[in-house]
């Protein structure tokens, strides 16, 4: 699931704003992740969010048929 | 909902200006409540208006004769877009598209003369705000055009693939930007141009390398 740093969130919830999957929401103004089954990592939130707070990291991997 | 008078005193075109001189302003700005994923312009149409974003984010792109999106810059609350053809007279540069529920501030064209003679403070800091984005855009420039950045994305992707088994480090588009020496946006770009060219596939958080010869071609090409 994305990666939150509650100490970098500001409240700003761009990222709830943008979240196609309704996965995110703010609790004590610091961004939550609710939802991670529909996730399909757009990575959307990370693109807006102004501080850093959220990432979502990628797995590279290699699988040759 | 009236437009808000301290969303204005925000907005880097009109700092500076007096509580008196924002109320004036506020006369010309109109409201817009646009929907996820509509287009707020369309890139070669005429020009209707100056746009800010007052809640939510927009993404200004142009898109290729194929279909291909290049973005050129994601628009947060306070910042504007489409001011390029509202001072050169041209049509819109850019598409734009909003990423979830935006609500717009919007100035139209035919009033802007009015605003700039009425309040020169603003013509000052519409300079400061263009010169900021021509600068993020020569970068862009260069990037795209000087330097083979899906070579170097495909570089980044080799030298930081995993056996799978979870212990590799993961990566975030910010970061295999910073990697490849360049912007996020280009890197969202070189996955998909890979994904296409069958070197990779993307699945949710896990790039997978499908052809690392094909990769490492890319890699090699020189620019």
């Amino acid at each position: 699931m994305p990666i939150i740093d509650p100490e970098k969130c500001d409240g700003c919830g761009l990222c709830v704003t943008v979240c196609h999957c309704n996965g995110l929401v703010i609790v004590n103004n610091v961004i939550t992740i609710i939802e991670t089954v529909e996730c399909d990592w757009c990575t959307d939130c990370e693109a807006v969010c102004p501080t850093g707070a959220i990432r979502c990291p990628f797995e590279i991997v290699i699988q040759e048929p | 909902m009236a437009v808000q008078l301290e969303f204005l005193k925000g907005i880097p075109y009109f700092s500076g200006l007096g509580l008196a001189e924002l109320e004036s302003i506020r006369e010309f700005v109109f409201e817009k409540t646009v929907e996820r994923g509509e287009m707020v312009l369309l890139e070669g149409e005429a020009a209707e208006g100056l746009y800010f974003v007052a809640s939510g984010v927009v993404k200004v792109f142009k898109t290729s004769a194929e279909g291909k999106e290049q973005i050129l810059s994601i628009v947060r609350p306070g910042e504007s877009f489409n001011d390029v053809p509202i001072f050169d007279g041209g049509s819109n540069p850019a598409s734009a598209q909003t990423m979830g529920p935006v609500l717009l501030y919007g100035i139209k064209k035919n009033n802007i003369g009015a605003i700039l003679r009425a309040h020169p403070q603003i013509a000052l800091n519409v300079i400061k705000v263009l010169a900021g984005r021509v600068r993020h855009l020569v970068s862009l420039v260069e990037d795209l055009s000087f330097r083979r950045v899906i070579g170097r994305v495909a570089k980044v992707l080799l030298e930081n693939a995993g056996d799978g088994t979870g212990r590799e480090p993961r990566l975030t588009q910010q970061e295999m930007a910073a990697m490849a020496g360049t912007a996020r946006e280009v890197v969202g770009r070189s996955l998909k141009a890979l994904e296409e060219e069958g070197a990779i596939s993307l699945d949710r958080h896990r790039i997978i390398i499908r052809d690392k010869e094909a990769l490492r071609e890319i890699m090699e090409t020189p620019s």
